[in-house]
């Protein structure tokens, strides 16, 4: 730690420290969050758009939110390009981690619901009303197929 | 970028960090990196199950509660506040990490503090929402709660919401016992010897990690 010269430790503060900044980023936040769980509960009471829609705002909400805290919380915008590449090339594998996971996971869907009749019919049947405090949750749906009663 | 450095500096010519920070901060950042990618296998393998099932409970029926208040039909209500908490913390966090800069041992501790009493503030609402859907009757391996087109559900969802919100509550929790060590070793002076607070950016590094996996479980659970 001490052996390693860094031109930051050297007495002079680089002038990013500024509380100024460091409260704009909180609004910054907090506005987006508020504006994410006004658009969830208006959904909530109205429908008034369609849900993907919505979720694409959300999504971009969080990755700006996402974006501001490592910036400016965790500082990383004002270090030096060497370090800011060492984490944001890594982090790039998300973009095919995601894209190959759900890209599976929907085509798992649509493979059963091709395959198995029984998975489409499930998703169309009403679940029982359960008793509360879940004493008597019942088991799995697997057991008893629609009909047999 | 850094505003310190002066232009045409050679970072690979040897002698110095090619990343101008400390080898503790630079570990941290890779440490983060890491556990990015652990919470990122969590989060991507809920969407992957999601993404596989037909229907999937809706947030909104699910976390509608307050305390004290009860049911009062304001769904997200509860979790917004965590949410607030946890942001708010880490403001203090960097305000902490401001005041080290300046060798303010007074303010280090007291933004310490108050970065110490958000993140218990959390994990108390993290107990009480727990406490609050266990008693409704979930838990891991079983799910009170109907997809929203009404038909019934698997354990899916309340399995993952269990375990990465438990993972998260469990960062959080470590996070508070780093900060409360920090806290103690800015008031033994330890910092004040070492002649700078460098620890403190550590541990905000840390504090605000946890902060952004919540931005995303916040998304993914609650919102999406």
């Amino acid at each position: 730690m001490e052996n390693v010269h860094t031109s930051t430790a050297e007495g002079h503060h680089e002038p990013s420290f500024s509380t100024k900044l460091i409260w704009r980023t909180f609004w910054i936040l907090l506005i987006i969050t508020v504006v994410e769980l006004v658009i969830a509960i208006l959904y909530y009471e109205t429908k008034f758009l369609p849900k993907h829609f919505l979720n694409g705002i959300f999504i971009i909400g969080t990755l700006a939110k996402a974006f501001f805290i490592i910036a400016e919380f965790m500082h990383l915008k004002h270090e030096i390009r060497n370090l800011i590449m060492s984490i944001a090339v890594p982090a790039m594998l998300f973009i095919w981690f995601l894209a190959a996971f759900l890209w599976d996971g929907n085509s798992f869907k649509n493979l059963r619901n091709s395959y198995d009749p029984y998975h489409v019919e499930k998703n169309t049947i009403k679940a029982k009303e359960k008793e509360k405090e879940g004493e008597h949750v019942p088991e799995k749906p697997e057991g008893k197929k629609p009909g047999v009663e | 970028m850094a505003q310190a450095v002066p232009a045409g500096q050679k970072w690979w010519s040897g002698g110095k960090s090619p990343f101008n920070v400390e080898y503790g901060k630079l570990m941290m950042w890779y440490f983060l990196m890491s556990d990015a990618f652990t919470f990122g296998a969590f989060l991507i393998s809920y969407g992957t199950i999601r993404f596989s099932s037909n229907s999937w409970p809706d947030p909104n029926k699910v976390f509608r509660s307050f305390p004290v208040i009860g049911d009062m039909e304001i769904p997200l209500a509860f979790v917004s506040l965590m949410t607030f908490i946890l942001i708010m913390s880490s403001v203090t966090m960097v305000l902490a990490v401001g005041a080290g800069h300046n060798n303010d041992k007074k303010g280090v501790m007291k933004w310490m503090f108050f970065t110490i009493l958000g993140g218990l503030a959390f994990l108390g609402c993290q107990a009480w929402e727990w406490t609050h859907l266990h008693g409704e009757g979930a838990w891991w391996g079983r799910n009170p709660f109907p997809n929203i087109n009404g038909s019934e559900s698997s354990t899916n969802f309340t399995n993952f919401f269990f375990t990465i919100t438990g993972f998260h509550g469990f960062h959080v929790f470590s996070g508070v016992i780093i900060n409360i060590i920090m806290l103690i070793m800015t008031w033994k002076g330890v910092f004040e010897q070492r002649g700078h607070y460098l620890m403190i950016e550590k541990a905000g590094l840390y504090w605000h990690f946890v902060d952004l996996v919540w931005v995303f479980v916040f998304t993914c659970f609650y919102l999406l």
